[in-house]
């Protein structure tokens, strides 16, 4: 890896009651990664996501973009300094068109009239350029995910953090998906949550394994795949003994 | 609506309203009059509550708060445009001061209703208990339950106060100055956030936007709108009393809004002129309870109608009236 270290939570966790749900997990994101968080349901990976987006505030540890601190900021605030979301339920302006979608996820800084460029731009990247002028609660599921993968396409943050992207979608979508992941790394870092290992074979890139609330394993797709605690965690136990 | 055809209906409204007072009788004219500055109140909530989606119950607040202001200012200061600054200013500034607690706080819509629906209420009972020589601010007794009574009506530079006809000429021309640079203001990217946390707050903050600021200036913006209709309901009338506070004066903006569509800036308008149009007339006999007529009619549409009028109107509109895509796929069909 030879970019900068973007994105960097140290000790990072957070408890529910007597539950640890995510315990002092240390990660690094540098520059143009493409990072997958995986393990099985309950593993963590979720709540660790929400814990960098900034969507729970941590019991303990920080999480750091760029050097500064996010831990204390709104989610506004943490957008703003560069930080796109896709959330695991799409999350849109239902009775805005895919366009107007897109046109407000276009930052402040880019030119009034640049937006319309950029945004016909992504809604043929995402491939939803006839339904341009669709309300969004009109949309199929699938085509819901990728409007909102478009704005984070759009908004050409410094680091994606998607949820589950694919969720809901069937192989052919989610190759499209792919597709969309795949142009989101020309101007960011991204990081992924996913349990689908076919969609995470897919991508094929660096992979860190979450299981109870911990890192247990991080490498390529291959490098964790063979990994016995890996295994053990998505097979069970029994599966592993017997291997 | 294409932005030429709605220009171009602002315009004949606005030209056939300027003309109205040499065509009709004056009383019609006094009491159109009150349509119109009614029909501003309903614009600031079909604003707020329609648009932003700030689901304020207590818009007459504001509404009240502009009509003393204007009545307390134009005792004192004489009825310019000093005393309307001020009918406008005080309630905006009210507005901001409460929104920055509601929406900073980050409480949640329900809360907003009740907090605003009880401000409204304490308002009330705070002027209704102003009886007694002691509450008087300068030339201004404010009179408790009698309200105040003798309020000068606004004046041209010259001293001549407003005629019938010129109030009416001034509140038309205010009500769709006022439509046109909010339909403009949504049109704008500022604009478009206030929808778009109408429609997904949690989205709109995860693209960057400051919910709180924007919800702020919006509710203050319709605070500022239902002051300007509160000033000139005090010079319609010459009078002010606590009932511009009551419950009964916020649940009838609420009806107009709903009974018209709330995403709608046109017809919380024609609910409002529509609504007033029939308590008059209902008014006028002595059989039939008015209110009871307008909770019927807002069970009605709730129930039935529940987007409104505009809504069902445009509905109609686009299916009598064959769309452009339509109409392709059919010639490629042939």
């Amino acid at each position: 890896m030879n970019g900068e270290v973007i994105l960097k939570a140290e000790g990072l966790g957070i408890s529910f009651g007597g539950v640890h749900a995510v315990k002092a997990v240390d990660f690094e994101l540098r520059a143009g990664e493409l990072r997958c968080l995986i393990g099985p349901n309950g593993a963590g990976k979720t709540t660790f996501f929400r814990l960098l987006s900034g969507q729970h505030k941590p019991t303990r540890g920080t999480v750091t973009f760029k050097g500064q601190t996010l831990t204390s900021l709104l989610p506004y605030q943490i957008s703003r300094l560069g930080i796109g979301i896709k959330t695991q339920v799409p999350s849109l302006f239902e009775d805005m068109t895919v366009a107007e979608n897109l046109e407000l996820a276009v930052p402040h800084g880019v030119h009034a009239r640049d937006i319309p460029h950029r945004v016909a731009e992504v809604l043929e990247r995402i491939g939803l350029a006839d339904l341009r002028d669709r309300p969004c609660a009109e949309l199929a599921h699938g085509q819901r995910q990728w409007v909102e993968l478009g704005q984070i396409l759009a908004s050409r943050p410094a680091v994606a953090l998607l949820d589950e992207p694919a969720a809901g979608m069937t192989h052919i979508e989610s190759v499209k998906t792919v597709e969309i992941i795949r142009d989101i790394t020309r101007y960011s870092a991204v990081i992924v949550v996913e349990h689908d290992m076919d969609f995470i074979r897919m991508i094929g890139d660096r992979v860190t394994v979450f299981e109870q609330g911990e890192v247990i394993a991080e490498g390529s797709f291959q490098q964790v795949a063979q990994d016995p605690q890996v295994r053990a965690a998505y097979l069970g136990r029994k599966e592993t003994t017997d291997a | 609506m294409s932005r030429i055809l709605q220009t171009l209906a602002l315009l004949v409204v606005l030209a056939g309203g300027m003309a109205l007072p040499n065509l009709v009788e004056l009383y019609t004219v006094y009491e159109v009059t009150v349509y119109v500055v009614m029909a501003l109140l309903a614009l600031s909530l079909a604003f707020i509550w329609g648009k932003g989606g700030i689901m304020c119950l207590g818009q007459a607040s504001f509404f009240g708060l502009g009509a003393y202001a204007y009545a307390i200012a134009a005792l004192n200061f004489g009825p310019g445009l000093l005393a309307v600054a001020i009918a406008i200013s005080v309630p905006t500034l009210f507005a901001a001061i409460l929104g920055y607690f509601m929406f900073y706080g980050r409480i949640s819509d329900i809360y907003v209703g009740v907090i605003t629906l009880a401000v409204s209420l304490i308002l009330m009972n705070l002027v209704n208990s102003t009886s007694g020589p002691q509450y008087r601010i300068g030339a201004a007794q404010l009179g408790g339950f009698n309200g105040i009574t003798g309020i000068p009506t606004l004046a041209w530079p010259n001293g001549t106060p407003l005629d019938p006809a010129a109030l009416f000429r001034l509140s038309l021309t205010l009500l769709v100055g006022c439509f046109a640079a909010i339909s403009l203001y949504l049109r704008s990217r500022a604009g478009k956030v206030v929808i778009a946390i109408r429609e997904n707050e949690y989205r709109a903050e995860l693209l960057g936007y400051n919910v709180a600021l924007s919800k702020l200036v919006t509710f203050s913006a319709g605070g500022a709108l239902a002051g300007l209709a509160g000033c000139l309901f005090a010079n319609w009338g010459a009078f002010v009393s606590p009932t511009v506070f009551a419950l009964v004066q916020s649940a009838q903006i609420i009806i107009w809004v709903i009974v018209g569509g709330r995403g709608t800036l046109i017809g919380p308008i024609l609910g409002c002129i529509a609504l007033q149009w029939a308590t008059t007339q209902l008014g006028t006999q002595q059989t039939i309870q008015v209110n009871l007529v307008l909770g019927l009619v807002l069970t009605f549409f709730v129930l039935v109608v529940p987007a409104g009028i505009a809504p069902l109107l445009a509905k109609c509109a686009r299916a009598v009236t064959p769309s452009r895509s339509r109409i392709t796929a059919k010639e490629k069909q042939a």
